[in-house]
């Protein structure tokens, strides 16, 4: 019960922010909103079933453009090209998954980065359909949903895609399938001994954290009007991975905890230094000696051991 | 060596108070209590354009001093907020957004490099900001973006190589091999070069496409036929010297074509660097002599030292620190063209952009001097898109000399779009 | 040219390649295999050693050929005394748990790379080889110093091997590779060795960098291909196993080089980097590795 009323709640004070806080920092709440969702599926992958992949910018990139081809060559409308995008995530994950998860340990985290600097350069060598490096427009976000402004709907999406993906993670990291995630994290021999088959739950898991991974980069897309192949980049396979172990691996609302933190010190460290990289690595490198299990995990750790 | 942690609001303060105090010391140009106008950066300072980033930077601090010496705009003094994008198209439309709404910019100025313009655009057109790009990318004049996106500082990759093409096959040879990254902005020099040599009669015979990944690249030298009479090469990236040392290597002493590259293969590298001594002779695109010639004009010498640019190209106070003089310029020119812009609009504040954007586009020419230091231009309010003189320079004891200057004609081309009857 | 010429000169670049490529790869072999480390820095020190190779020629002056024997001896042992430093103020505190330690590398790549693009600056610059000799066959020319660079390379990896077959050191770091807690029993400092593999990792890669720096130029970014190209060799060629970080830089060197010459380059790069990615699936261990527990 109180799990649902700090969850809602959370979804509440995020719904209050958007609409109150200043333009910029609503339209960065937006984008964070978005990004978030992208966090929330490699959590579900790292954080609970304890696969490392460097390969997420694959599936956020397959999300990017499974919406952003078909608005642009087939004339689809904005909304259904989401669930494209999200479709394409989800099964470009669980194809890789069903090569890459033959390893495990660093090999997976190899052989996922690999796969992804294949998609790049694929993204590159189609030059022609995909853009490549300059990438699509694609078309004004004030058409994403008729008789509201492109900020009201651009708002409005990312609030409705990030309360689906808080919810569905909720709700699937408390079910059966998330207890044997974790299981598979702590022990996959005992939890191969009491009849599960490690394969189909990870392979499970992975493609779950696609089709979130998708839906973020096709609604990134869509919502801020850009597909490019630097979506693709090693970057954004990191990015998620450190926005997660900020947050707290793990846990429900690490994710978005861990994204705002990391966007903002990005921000905030632009404005009053030229040297924003030694801003981040030092605030890792602190992080990781003095909370290494994030923001959410340390104050579960000491504090509120009900946390999911 | 720049400081480590430099506090960017206190140094644009400082700068601030240096205008300020000039201002005061020289009656006429008292702003009074007039609030700044506010121009936005979009800054390469980390990231794969940090080399250039660099000296945009310097350009638009020396640009930014002029204007303020000279009163400023509509009688207000100016400062600029620059912010680092990291050469990254997300973070590019983050920054233009922070730019907009938090530091209440006027209008945004200053990216190179077209990913980041491109992923930017869309949002400087939803908040209705003026963005002027300094980028060479045929995607403003080709269509792709919007109404409140103009390049108004330096002439589209499309046109200056369309205008190499008549001297190159006149004087250098016919048959031309090319040598390219692979990826759009080499595609840009693939095809319309393609395009402009066969108009002239000549013939590219083979197109060396180079991944981007690549960080050596000798393995693709044999790829150039033997019959090459002309070798064109335009790389981008850290990796361009390596490119032109190995060419070196390759060709050494042995019998080789004539060799015809852009500066981008050389932007911010010397080319009096090891290794690089068999470039002797071959031929580099320039938009903007590196070398001060023997005929540079007055607005030359004056830009040259308000940069601190020294006569070979390098940093007055650093020889190894080498400008990237053929694209900065950009910078520089778009301020000219913002002054101009919000003068002819009697530019009050934001709401007044729509009226600079209609200013600008309906200017036509720039004439050559301290306002555009690179020469004269034709502007079209319709592509929104400028088109200026472009250089031939031939390396002459180490330095680049030219040897031919282009027509402004050369490189134009038809409209592929009219901003201009877009709504706002 | 012809083909015969071609194939020459594809093995030629690809020898260079997986000769540089060895020495990385072999520091972060070392580092993973005795720490279990997996350190996403060593790319920078790579950086680092090639950016403190031109600071150094540069200070030094005199003929090319002293001052960059110079950076050659110099350079490693910074880097290597900056990573035992690392290693002492982060690692060792996060007690070498494999995913902290994936973070604070990252940490450091960044902090490593914000002090070369302030300190050294955003170009490329060049440092001149110690010797400037071309050897013009019939039908192209090579640079002498890149096939020197061939030989010095295989030169430090037999010492690499001396030092770890031959020495007490060597053994010691052998010893704590195979079992930590015997070791510790044994008397062996621990902190110590794993300070010293640390440092000796990040040498190799710094080594590399300075063979490589007069062909490439040094660059604050340039560390990212070699990282992504050292980990995937240590990857194929089996976790721990020294010979087959060697035989798969070879390996990986020559398909990189002799794809591109029969499919455009980049649908090259996409079908060596998927075949290497199904090296991996079927052969999770790699191609010498006992598989893992």
């Amino acid at each position: 019960m109180r799990n649902w009323i700090l969850h809602l709640g959370t979804l509440a004070l995020v719904a209050v922010l958007l609409v109150t806080l200043p333009p910029y920092h609503a339209t960065n709440l937006a984008r964070i909103l978005v990004l978030v969702v992208f966090a929330i599926g490699y959590n579900l992958a790292f954080g609970y079933t304890g696969l490392l992949s460097l390969g997420h910018a694959l599936f956020f990139a397959a999300g990017v453009y499974g919406a952003a081809l078909p608005v642009t060559y087939l004339g689809l409308p904005q909304l259904p090209a989401l669930i494209a995008g999200l479709a394409a995530g989800g099964v470009m994950a669980a194809l890789v998954g069903l090569l890459a998860l033959r390893t495990a340990g660093v090999s997976f985290m190899i052989v996922t980065l690999m796969f992804a600097q294949a998609g790049y350069l694929t993204l590159l060598y189609f030059n022609p359909v995909t853009g490549g490096d300059e990438g699509l427009v694609l078309p004004d976000a004030a058409t994403l949903l008729p008789g509201l402004s492109a900020d009201a709907a651009r708002a409005t999406i990312a609030f409705a895609l990030f309360a689906t993906a808080l919810i569905a993670a909720l709700v699937i990291v408390q079910s059966r399938l998330g207890r044997t995630m974790v299981a598979m994290r702590e022990n996959e021999e005992r939890s191969r001994m009491l009849g599960y088959n490690p394969f189909a739950v990870k392979l499970a898991a992975l493609a779950l954290s696609g089709l979130f991974s998708g839906a973020a980069g096709a609604a990134y897309a869509l919502l801020f009007g850009y597909a490019g192949a630097s979506f693709a980049t090693i970057q954004y396979s990191i990015l998620p991975m450190l926005w997660v172990l900020m947050g707290g691996a793990g846990t429900v609302l690490g994710p978005l905890i861990g994204t705002a933190a990391m966007f903002y010190l990005v921000d905030i460290a632009g404005s009053y230094t030229t040297a924003t990289l030694l801003f981040v690595g030092v605030a890792l490198v602190l992080l990781i000696l003095f909370a290494p299990k994030g923001i959410l995990g340390t104050i579960r750790e000491r504090w509120l051991t009900w946390l999911p | 060596m720049t400081n480590l942690i430099t506090p960017t609001r206190r140094t644009l303060l400082k700068g601030m108070g240096a205008g300020l105090l000039a201002s005061a010391a020289l009656p006429g140009h008292v702003f009074g209590q007039a609030a700044p106008i506010k121009l936005g950066f979009q800054l390469h300072r980390t990231g794969i354009g940090a080399a250039y980033g660099r000296w945009y930077e310097r350009t638009a601090q020396a640009a930014l001093k002029v204007v303020n010496d000279a009163g400023g705009i509509n009688g207000r003094p100016v400062e600029i907020v620059f912010e680092d994008d990291a050469t990254d198209p997300k973070r590019g439309a983050e920054v233009v957004e922070k730019l907009a709404s938090q530091a209440g910019c006027d209008l945004i100025f200053g990216p190179l490099f077209s990913h980041v313009v491109i992923g930017s655009a869309p949002r400087a057109g939803e908040l209705k900001i003026p963005y002027l790009v300094c980028s060479e990318g045929y995607h403003v004049a080709s269509g792709m973006l919007n109404r409140w996106t103009m390049q108004p500082g330096i002439t589209d990759v499309r046109a200056q190589v369309s205008s190499m093409a008549p001297w190159v096959t006149q004087n250098l040879g016919k048959k031309v091999t090319m040598v390219y990254p692979d990826y759009a902005f080499g595609y840009d020099h693939r095809d319309f070069f393609t395009e402009a040599v066969k108009a002239q009669g000549g013939e590219v015979i083979a197109q060396i496409a180079i991944p981007p990944t690549e960080t050596t690249f000798t393995r693709y030298l044999p790829q150039i036929p033997t019959e090459t009479e002309v070798l064109y090469h335009v790389m981008v990236g850290p990796a361009v010297l390596t490119f032109v040392k190995e060419l070196g290597d390759f060709y050494g002493s042995g019998a080789r074509p004539q060799i015809f590259g852009f500066i981008d293969s050389l932007e911010a590298v010397d080319t009096a660097s090891p290794g690089l001594e068999f470039l002797e002779g071959t031929h580099f695109w320039e938009a903007h002599n590196r070398v001060k010639q023997a005929d540079a004009s007055e607005a030359e010498t004056f830009y040259r030292a308000a940069v601190g640019v020294d006569d070979n190209g390098a940093s007055v106070s650093d020889a190894a620190d080498v400008a990237t003089y053929s694209h900065m310029f950009s910078v520089w020119e778009t301020l000219s063209v913002i002054k101009k812009g919000m003068e002819a609009a009697g530019y009050q504040g934001p709401a007044d952009r729509q009226k600079f954007v209609e200013a600008v586009e309906a200017m036509t020419t720039f004439d050559a001097g301290q306002d555009h230091p690179q020469g004269d231009k034709v502007f079209n309010g319709k592509t929104h898109q400028v088109f200026g003189h472009q250089f031939i320079s031939k390396v002459e004891g180490g330095k680049l000399m030219r040897v031919h200057q282009t027509a402004i004609e050369d490189g134009q081309y038809a409209d592929a779009v009219d901003y201009s009857t877009q709504s706002f | 040219m012809g083909f015969g010429p071609f194939l020459l000169l594809a093995l030629m670049e690809s020898a260079v390649t997986a000769a540089t490529l060895a020495l990385t790869a072999v520091g972060l072999s070392l580092v993973f295999g005795v720490m279990r480390v997996v350190n996403v820095a060593h790319g920078e020190f790579f950086m680092l050693g090639a950016v403190s190779a031109w600071f150094i020629t540069t200070w030094v002056g005199g003929p090319a050929w002293f001052s960059f024997l110079v950076a050659l001896a110099v350079a490693p042992l910074f880097v290597a005394a900056l990573a035992a430093l690392a290693d002492r103020i982060v690692l060792k505190r996060l007690d070498y748990e494999p995913e902290a330690t994936i973070v604070a590398t990252i940490g450091l790549m960044y902090i490593f790379q914000q002090a070369a693009l302030s300190f050294y600056g955003p170009q490329a610059m060049p440092v001149e080889p110690p010797f400037n000799f071309r050897i013009q066959l019939p039908w192209f020319g090579y640079s002498a110093y890149k096939l020197s660079v061939i030989a010095f390379a295989t030169l430090v990896l037999i010492g690499v091997w001396l030092f770890l077959t031959r020495t007490r050191a060597g053994l010691v770091m052998r010893a704590t590779q195979v079992d930590r807690e015997t070791a510790q029993a044994f008397g062996i400092d621990v902190d110590r060795v794993y300070a010293g593999v640390f440092a000796l990792g990040a040498g190799l890669a710094a080594i590399a960098a300075v063979l490589i720096v007069p062909i490439q130029q040094a660059h604050y970014l340039m560390g990212h291909d070699p990282l992504l190209l050292a980990f995937i060799t240590v990857i194929v060629g089996g976790l721990g196993s020294l010979r087959g970080t060697i035989v798969a830089a070879i390996f990986i060197g020559l398909s990189d080089g002799l794809i591109a010459f029969f499919w455009s380059p980049t649908l090259a790069k996409i079908i060596a980097t998927l075949l290497v990615a199904l090296v991996l699936v079927f052969r999770p261990q790699g191609l010498f590795g006992a598989r893992q527990q």
